[in-house]
């Protein structure tokens, strides 16, 4: 899973390079005296090049970038183009997925949560203050409303003092 | 590929032309629907409440249902 792969790279010395390149693969480690390259959105233009060592055709392409570009076809276009950026920015930015795995964690640890939390209720707290009792809130409840509490729009205004019972 | 050269000045001020009076206008909009929804519904409540209201005979009721500490039931 993506996660137990990130974590396992967090401990490993390549922790810069995974934590430039996203979900890059992790490849030797380079020597990081030396420019570098990575893919990342806010550095559209990297240090080097992304191809160090060119083979001869593409050195001879590389020539030929030289010259005006109307001469390149397509594909030579987009071979120049592979050889100093390894992803594309489309490629970068490609969704993850991550979400789901964080989202479902979340909801997961919700749930235990409440369990701890049934569990406590019933392990834990303390009886009830006489207060909470339903006598006594009913005992309340009529001393509220014999005190006319909020009779304009509140409390005492939902009752009907005629008839004895609620509105 | 020549692309046009994208807008450089006047975001901020194009921005506002476009959000500004909507905002006005949700504003009045909100600042009614409170004033309509919730006040005068209210002062209504008030001055029916009010209209018809016995001062006497509330405090005669609360009487007798024994909430006063200065003044005890008419039976006691």
């Amino acid at each position: 899973m993506l996660l137990s792969r990130r974590g396992l790279a967090a401990f490993s010395s390549s922790s810069v390079k995974m934590a430039s390149h996203g979900h890059g693969d992790v490849t030797e480690q380079g020597d990081m005296s030396v420019p570098m390259y990575w893919d990342r959105l806010d550095t559209p233009l990297p240090d080097k090049p992304y191809q160090d060592t060119l083979s001869d055709a593409d050195k001879s392409l590389k020539q030929k970038e030289k010259g005006p570009w109307n001469h390149l076809s397509k594909e030579e276009k987009l071979a120049l183009y592979r050889m100093t950026f390894k992803e594309s920015f489309a490629e970068m930015k490609k969704p993850t997925g991550e979400w789901k795995t964080v989202v479902g964690g979340i909801f997961f640890f919700i749930g235990f949560t409440g369990l701890v939390v049934l569990w406590q209720r019933y392990y834990v707290y303390p009886p009830h203050p006489r207060t909470l009792d339903d006598e006594w809130k009913a005992k309340q409840v009529k001393r509220m409303l014999d005190m006319r509490m909020n009779p304009v729009e509140g409390f005492s205004a939902k009752w009907d003092y005629e008839k004895g019972q609620w509105k | 590929m020549s692309l046009a050269k994208p807008a450089m000045r006047g975001l901020l001020a194009k921005r506002l032309r476009f959000h500004l009076p909507i905002a006005f206008a949700l504003s009045l909009v909100a600042a009614a629907a409170f004033k309509y929804g919730v006040t005068e519904p209210r002062k209504k409540a008030y001055a029916d409440f009010y209209k018809e209201y016995d001062a006497m005979k509330e405090f005669n009721a609360m009487r007798e249902a024994g909430i006063f500490e200065s003044v005890r039931p008419s039976g006691e």
